[in-house]
């Protein structure tokens, strides 16, 4: 079980509170705080999983693709469940874990990849707000729930 | 290749002395390599210094970026031989630089310039490694 300190949690908390989802995801032209599954950028080989979601030739077409965005918002949504269950992230996450293994397929290093550049956007957003400390509870966290999605892999 | 290196020559070096630091506290089992300094907090002398020089290494290394193994033969023997720092930590050190200019410069770290980034901090830590065994 983790053990989660009070300072951890709200630190955590804080994070989800100021993230805006809709936010997050849409590409915004003035600047590139946008999630907008950044690593299929700057992880081409992540690509293999959307072979459905229309175009992804370049950099602005992903950007731009709604079918994209929409996914990272269930993607985020997917966050909300571990935040809402932190001291049991474990079987909160089993039957996603399941989906990911055997529906899905995903190489579970993709779920570290994700959450590398999902540290990297809200550094973006939170500037200097994005202490050491903070970025360390979220890590921890973001460690906790890959290896939760991954558990359940055979 | 042009567009990524602006980061480092617009940067003084002094707020990207502060990756060391964080990397300590975000993944305190890089403090491992460090037990020689008392003081490991965020704010002690040695470790922002340290900081320092390790940018001050990677700014380097942007010069030598065509040939980053013969560029950084001397100090992959360094890290080989002498520090014998596990190479998983180049990653972790990248990851913590990437955070960083993203916090500074949110605006231009788009997504290009992230991939381009990510992936001359790959070959840099490769060309790290090239000497351990």
């Amino acid at each position: 079980m983790v053990e989660w300190t009070d300072q951890e949690r709200t630190l955590i908390a804080n994070i989800f509170a100021n993230l805006d989802y809709e936010d997050i995801v849409k590409p915004d032209v003035s600047c590139h705080h946008s999630l907008c599954l950044r690593c299929l950028i700057v992880y081409p080989w992540t690509q293999r999983y959307f072979g459905g979601f229309g175009n992804l030739y370049n950099a602005d077409a992903i950007m731009n693709n709604p079918m994209i965005s929409a996914h990272g918002v269930k993607i985020l949504h997917g966050l909300d469940r571990a935040v809402k269950n932190m001291d049991d992230i474990k079987n909160a996450y089993a039957t996603l874990s399941e989906l990911h293994s055997e529906k899905l397929h995903v190489d579970p290093d993709n779920f570290r990849l994700l959450s590398d550049c999902l540290s990297i956007v809200i550094a973006s957003k939170m500037g200097y707000d994005f202490t050491p400390d903070l970025q360390a509870a979220w890590q921890k966290f973001l460690t906790v729930v890959v290896f939760a999605l991954g558990r359940q892999y055979h | 290749l042009s567009s990524f290196t602006f980061p480092f020559t617009r940067e003084s070096g002094v707020p990207l002395s502060s990756v060391l630091p964080r990397m300590l506290t975000v993944y305190p089992q890089t403090k491992s390599y460090f037990a020689h300094w008392k003081d490991l907090s965020p704010g002690s002398p040695p470790v922002r210094k340290h900081g320092i020089t390790i940018m001050g290494g990677v700014y380097d290394a942007v010069s030598k970026v065509d040939d980053l193994v013969g560029g950084l033969l001397t100090l992959s023997e360094l890290h080989a031989f002498m520090l014998r720092i596990d190479p998983v930590n180049f990653k972790i050190l990248s990851h913590c630089m990437l955070v960083v200019l993203s916090m500074l410069f949110p605006e231009d770290f788009t997504p290009q310039v992230h991939l381009a980034v990510d992936k001359f901090l790959a070959l840099l830590a490769l060309a790290l490694a090239e000497k351990y065994r």
